[in-house]
This record gives structure tokens, C-alpha cells and sequence, in this order.
């Protein structure tokens, strides 16, 4: 005879890669390390956004990338080339960066490097527009990207990252000209989910509003250190 | 790919779970509740569970999904309403945009029903 039984778990799922993410964080907090999560759909201009990005910083704050590509090295060795630190990961299928495989990414940066000499770490997601936005890492902000020609309707469709982010960058501006897209259509799409968001619109190429970009990320450097 | 990860989650929490208890309970059923405002497709998460949990210690127990509808409130209007996914999120009276999420963002499992053999069954206890 067995007896039926009925247990209240009210568990999170995604409490294993919480409690690894907060690990990450206070690691991060303890080098003095500001960390940015960059995610978008594969192609939106990561990489190249963050190449420019380490160019135009590398005199005021000391950089490491953490670089999630999928199989290849391709985009740790474009990066390497600017004489910045790359820990790549490799994600093997796995659509995005969870804790752990940051938590390893971080075992193997502090063994290569001195961490408490850096000021900046980034992350750069698997390009995917859906999963990376519920798997936090450790970032102390999310950074999403969209770039022009995925079209106005993305932030609708694909609404979890979008509300998530704390900056949403438009990337490849210097194409709007060539396109019938309307940027203002994609800022009140992002608007209607996340109020809070700073909306940026850049140009790696043409270098339009990185200025702006750039700030944004010294202001969110200074924030982590007024805060820790 | 996601619904992989999460039902890795969902069997390691399970399992947890089970080390804790006294007594060597045996699963059932499972009942997770899945907001609609997630990234898990439930048809999806059942098939995972299906093929994941073969020839482990939950092979063969029961998933059971209860979806919650993503509910909105509007502190504007101070009114809930229900955002059309896809469409809209703002407030369809005020336009005010989705601030405050009420329902809709759950991945938890709420309940597992086991079953205990009795006394007899494990003397040790
Ligand atoms: N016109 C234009 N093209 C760009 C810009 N930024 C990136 N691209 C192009 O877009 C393509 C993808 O850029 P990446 O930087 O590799 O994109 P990514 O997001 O890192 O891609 P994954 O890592 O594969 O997800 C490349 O061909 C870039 O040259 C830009 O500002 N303007
Ligand atoms: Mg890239
Ligand atoms: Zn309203």
C-alpha cells in the first residue's frame, strides 16, 4: 500500500543560475570590476561595436571581454587583435551564457590576469534575441542591441529582452538611409515595455552616437563604484 | 534549445529536493507553473521532460503545466489588464507603458506529488 503525499515547493527554476550569478557579482564587486551584459540576435553588431568601444577606452579603463561564441574563436581573435584579454567560452548548443559557464569563464580570468587591475568586463551573449534576457551572468547591467534592418516589430515579438535591458543600443545607423525604417516606431515599441531603458542609436561604422554610448558606460562604471 | 536548460533545472531541483526528504518518497507528478511572459514554450518543455527524464530516477512521473496569463498593472488607471503578446503592452486605455508585471514571468515548481511506502515496506524508518 502507498500513500499519496502533496508538497508545496514554490521553487524557482532559474534559482541555481540566480544564486551563480550573485556569486559572479560579488566577485566582480571584490576586483572592483563593472560588468555589461551585451545580447542581441546573431549579427546585430556586437562585436563590432565592441571593437570600436575598446578602442575609444582603452587609455581610461581597463578592459577584459568575456566572449561567448557559439563553436568558432572568431570573434575572441578579432578582439584579441586590440591587445585585449579575451576569455572565450565555448557555449558548445547552448543558445546562451548561463553563471556557470561565466563562473568558469572568471576561474580561468583570474588565473591569466591580475582582476583587480581591471575596471570593465564585457560580455558578449550568443547572438539569440530569446534566451540570454532570463539567464543572468553576474552583469551589473544588460546591454541589448538591435540593429536597423531586423525591422520596427523586434520588441514586440521578442518583448523579454527588451524589458530587461537597462540600455538599448540601434545599431547600424549608417544604413537608415537605405532602409523604410522608422526609428521612432522602434523607440515607442521598446517605450510601451520598458520605460527606463537609455535608447541609444550608433554607428560603428559611421561612429554616430558613440559618443553617447561611451558616456553611458562611464556613467555605469561610476554607479557600480558609488554603490560598492 | 532553452526548454533543454530548463528542464536540467527542473530535474536537479527536484532531486534537491528528494535529498532532503526521509522516508525514499517516490515521484508522481510534477507540477510546474509557467508564465506566459517567459521564454518556455510548455509543449516544448514536455517533450524535454519526456525525453530527459528516461531512465532516470523521473522516469516516467507526470508534468503537469499550469500557465499564467501575463497580467499588467496600470498605476495610472489603477487597473490590471491583459497586454496583447505581440502587439501591444502599453495600457490600451492610457497608453502607459507595461511598468508593473503582476502575473506572467512564473517558472516555478509548485507542487510534486509522491507517494511513501508504508512502515513495513522500509523497516529502517
Ligand atoms: N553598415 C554597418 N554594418 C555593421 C555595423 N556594425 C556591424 N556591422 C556588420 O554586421 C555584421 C555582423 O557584425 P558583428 O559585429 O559580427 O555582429 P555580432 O552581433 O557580433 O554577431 P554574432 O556574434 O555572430 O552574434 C558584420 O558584417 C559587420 O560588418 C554598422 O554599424 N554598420
Ligand atoms: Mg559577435
Ligand atoms: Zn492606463
Amino acid at each position: 500500500m502507498h500513500q499519496t503525499f502533496d508538497a508545496a515547493l514554490e521553487m524557482n527554476l532559474l534559482h541555481a543560475n540566480q544564486h551563480g550569478a550573485n556569486e559572479n557579482r560579488d566577485r566582480f564587486n571584490q576586483w572592483g570590476i563593472t560588468c555589461l551584459n551585451l545580447m542581441s540576435s546573431p549579427g546585430s553588431g556586437k562585436t563590432q561595436l565592441l571593437e570600436k568601444t575598446l578602442q575609444a577606452l582603452q587609455n581610461e579603463l581597463r578592459i577584459a571581454v568575456i566572449e561567448g561564441d557559439m563553436t568558432t574563436q572568431l570573434d575572441a581573435d578579432r578582439l584579441r587583435r586590440l591587445g585585449v584579454p579575451v576569455v572565450a567560452i565555448n557555449t558548445g548548443r547552448a543558445c546562451h551564457l548561463d553563471s556557470k559557464m561565466v563562473a568558469g569563464g572568471l576561474h580561468q580570468f583570474s588565473h591569466e590576469q591580475q582582476p583587480e587591475s581591471f575596471d570593465l568586463v564585457f560580455v558578449e551573449n550568443v547572438g539569440n534575441l530569446v534566451c540570454p534576457a532570463e539567464f543572468e551572468v553576474g552583469e551589473h547591467a544588460k546591454v541589448a542591441l538591435l540593429s536597423i534592418t531586423e525591422g520596427e516589430d523586434k520588441p514586440l515579438k521578442y518583448p523579454i529582452m527588451f524589458r530587461e535591458a537597462d540600455c538599448l543600443l540601434i545599431t547600424k545607423m549608417d544604413l537608415a538611409p537605405h532602409l523604410d525604417v522608422d526609428v521612432e516606431t522602434i523607440v515607442s515599441n521598446v517605450r510601451q515595455l520598458n520605460s527606463k531603458a537609455a535608447i541609444i542609436p550608433v554607428s560603428a561604422k559611421s561612429g554616430e552616437g558613440l559618443t553617447k554610448w561611451l558616456a553611458w558606460i562611464k556613467q555605469a562604471v561610476a554607479n557600480r563604484t558609488q554603490i560598492a | 534549445m532553452h526548454e533543454t536548460d530548463m528542464t536540467k533545472a527542473l530535474i536537479f531541483t527536484v532531486k534537491d529536493w528528494l535529498a532532503e526528504q526521509s522516508g525514499h518518497p517516490a515521484v508522481k507528478t510534477v507540477h510546474l507553473t509557467v508564465g506566459e511572459f517567459t521564454c518556455v514554450e510548455p509543449a516544448g518543455l514536455q517533450f524535454a521532460f519526456a525525453a530527459q527524464t528516461q531512465g532516470t530516477f523521473l522516469e516516467g512521473v507526470k508534468l503537469v503545466i499550469d500557465e499564467t496569463p501575463l497580467v499588467a498593472f496600470c498605476h495610472a488607471c489603477q487597473q490590471e489588464y491583459r497586454p496583447d503578446i505581440g502587439m501591444q503592452y502599453a495600457c490600451p486605455i492610457c497608453q502607459a507603458p507595461m511598468d508593473d508585471i503582476r502575473s506572467g514571468r512564473e517558472l516555478k515548481i509548485s507542487r510534486v506529488e509522491f507517494s511513501r511506502a508504508e512502515a513495513q515496506a522500509i523497516p529502517q524508518n
